[in-house]
């Protein structure tokens, strides 16, 4: 499943397109290696730590398609997805100190927070929740008729949960604006797929339903971005749903606590040499879209950028305990009016 | 004044709601062509059209997810749960994604849930339960227990209205024996306001439900025998009138909390909580509960009969609280 550097995708997108999905998958990496073995270790981020070591090229070629008025539902493992829709390194640190002047203004941890506005809804933790939501966002992006769409991204070990059923069969009959994509990392925290289901390629799902399924290489940017530009134009067709498999690996534990001992060292090993963030900064350097020199600058400015968002956030100041009891409700005043970000 | 059932009560302020703002619409199992298990929603689909009138897959889960996702859209969804039994299937998006998504991260989840409650027409241990307090317990909702059609209609209009995810239960005993005079004008009654159902002196019945009726039958039995009941019509749970309450065990002396919901665990836990916590000094006798059993609601009429709190059982406690 690798892509040869003489692939007609890459002739066909932009050049800037290029750059910056080259550009989002290293900042997911660098941030989320920050968080994970920086922060944490330090001590200074608090509760558990989950990112997408190994999978970032699902968020970085699903998200970057999306419009104004489309609707993001990423997982906890799709970080790129929060930087594509708007939301500053500031903004996701702040969020993951647990800063009083975060998004959340500390009421969650990692990235359970979004904005209507920027089109980004996040999870909660008993995961495929989102995929119901999904349905009610497609189903007034439906009834508005102005061809928008929604994206929502699941594990393979959500799969089994009900609700990802229920809303794959509801936005099937409804023919909903929807496009489920399963990041398929082959562990359920420590489940190997053989025991989480009995098919070989989740992919079949899809026509059960009533919908296109597709299992494509996930660790692959542009079989992302090519099978997800063909959901996205069926929907906003009016044509309906679709599921995309995208096999990858979880190169990190469940969480940062998490040593992984039961991956065979093996399975590490050959993800290592399918990294999705090397395999496309080769490809880009091999069909010279960019230079040496204009990587090193982007991964210098990266740095800088990373530094900045966490030093802001970590000179930021707390919440005070007492606003643990303000905005359980709706209500005038409301909580949120005077929340000040960053 | 026109003179409607509970029923239809609801029906028409839905209807209302639906004329005055469009970003209302109501989405459920059976509510389009059928009209609903119980009728509620008879005749929306011809007037409001598929769009606004939405037939779902048996799916409780996806049916309030969806509407919670539309919300966050701009929309005002009413759910229909074809018994409020089925809620269960659709608990973890209740309690866990909207309740607490204003909390969390700031926007507004301004979706109703209601449907069919409680017992008393012999439907067994999964069309007849009041289940109310495994949201009462859910910080971030609001749960509303109308007795009269007038309250039923003016609640479910501030429902629809308010900004938070509401639980609406509506008692399926009264929805064809309770009548009121409904006025033509657009009137809601505000959550978290109780009513005084019934002024008296000597034992204040703190109510909601079709247990209102109970407690109003039981009070014309003590009439007679001259001990004077006052019932207190909660209204909702979610937010309660603490204030209500107090005033009148602190005018009583003497309070029983009826309801038809199970006893341990019940709202009447918490109201004798409140009452022993802040009119303690005012009290001459000990809180008396009238509650449900702890058992599932059985079907066989005798059983149900047992299991059911009734204004004998009430009049009984009662003589013995006057005795006191």
């Amino acid at each position: 499943m690798t892509r040869s550097s003489d692939d007609p995708i890459i002739r066909f997108l932009h050049s800037a397109t290029l750059a910056k999905m080259l550009y989002y998958l290293k900042v997911t990496r660098e941030a989320e290696h920050r968080i994970e073995r920086v922060l944490y270790r330090q001590g200074k981020i608090v509760g558990g730590v989950y990112v997408g070591r190994g999978q970032e090229a699902i968020a970085v070629g699903a998200t970057i398609q999306l419009r104004d008025g489309d609707v993001s539902f990423p997982s906890h493992r799709d970080f790129a997805a929060w930087v594509i829709r708007g939301f500053t390194l500031k903004e996701i640190f702040l969020n993951w100190l647990a800063r009083g002047n975060g998004p959340s203004r500390g009421r969650e941890n990692t990235g359970h927070f979004g904005d209507v506005k920027r089109g980004l809804i996040p999870i909660i933790s008993p995961l495929g929740d989102t995929c119901p939501l999904a349905c009610g966002t497609s189903l007034v992006q439906k009834q508005r008729g102005k061809g928008e769409v929604t994206l929502v991204h699941f594990g393979e070990g959500t799969t089994s949960r009900g609700d990802v059923h229920e809303a794959m069969n509801m936005a099937a009959v409804w023919k909903l604006p929807l496009i489920f994509i399963c990041n398929n990392n082959a562990y359920a925290y420590s489940t190997p797929t053989h025991q989480q289901y009995a098919v070989e390629n989740l992919s079949v799902r899809g026509p059960a339903y009533g919908m296109p399924g597709v299992t494509i290489d996930g660790n692959d940017v542009l079989a992302v971005y090519e099978s997800v530009r063909e959901a996205i134009e069926r929907a906003r067709a009016g044509k309906g749903p679709s599921f995309i498999e995208c096999k990858t690996f979880r190169m990190t534990g469940h969480s940062a606590h998490d040593a992984a001992e039961y991956v065979p060292k093996e399975l590490f090993e050959a993800a290592a040499k399918n990294d999705p963030v090397t395999r496309f900064e080769k490809l880009m350097l091999a069909r010279k879209v960019i230079s040496a020199r204009s990587l090193r600058e982007m991964e210098k400015q990266i740095a800088r950028e990373i530094q900045d968002a966490g030093a802001f956030a970590e000179s930021s100041p707390m919440p005070r305990g007492s606003e643990a009891a303000e905005g359980v409700y709706c209500e005038e005043p409301c909580y949120w009016d005077n929340r000040v970000i960053g | 004044m026109p003179v409607l059932t509970h029923l239809e009560a609801i029906r028409q302020g839905i209807w209302e709601e639906m004329e005055r703002d469009p970003s209302v619409f109501l989405i459920g199992e059976d509510i389009g062509v059928y009209g609903g298990a119980f009728k509620v929603t008879q005749g929306m689909l011809e007037k409001f059209g598929a769009d606004r009138v939405i037939d779902t897959p048996i799916s409780e889960s996806a049916i309030v997810g969806a509407a919670v996702g539309a919300a966050l859209m701009g929309m005002r969804p009413v759910v229909e749960m074809q018994f409020m039994d089925f809620i269960a299937c659709g608990f973890d998006q209740i309690v866990n994604m909207a309740a607490k998504i204003h909390y969390r991260w700031g926007p507004a989840v301004p979706i109703v849930i209601r449907g069919p409650s409680g017992a008393g027409v012999h439907g067994g241990p999964y069309h007849s339960q009041s289940n109310e307090m495994w949201f009462v317990h859910t910080p971030g909702l609001k749960v509303v227990v109308p007795a009269t059609a007038y309250d039923a209609k003016g609640l479910i209009k501030a429902s629809i209205r308010d900004n938070n995810p509401v639980i609406f239960y509506e008692h399926k005993f009264l929805y064809r024996r309770i009548k009121d005079e409904i006025p033509a004008d657009d009137y809601v009654v505000p959550i978290g306001k109780a009513r005084v159902a019934r002024s008296g002196t000597d034992i204040s019945v703190i109510t909601y439900g079709a247990m209102v009726w109970t407690a109003l039958e039981a009070a014309e039995e003590l009439e007679k025998e001259g001990v004077s009941l006052e019932v207190i019509d909660l209204r909702s749970l979610l937010p309660y009138d603490e204030e209500a309450v107090l005033e009148s065990v602190r005018k009583c002396s003497k309070v029983i909390l009826l309801h038809e919901d199970t006893r341990i665990g019940g709202f009447a836990g918490e109201l004798a909580a409140v009452i022993a916590e802040k009119a303690f000094e005012d009290l001459d006798g000990p809180i008396v509960r009238v509650t449900s059993p702890d058992t599932p609601v059985p079907f066989s009429p005798p059983l149900e009969e047992y299991f059911l709190p009734n204004a004998k059982k009430v009049a009984e406690a009662a003589r013995r609280l006057a005795a006191y």
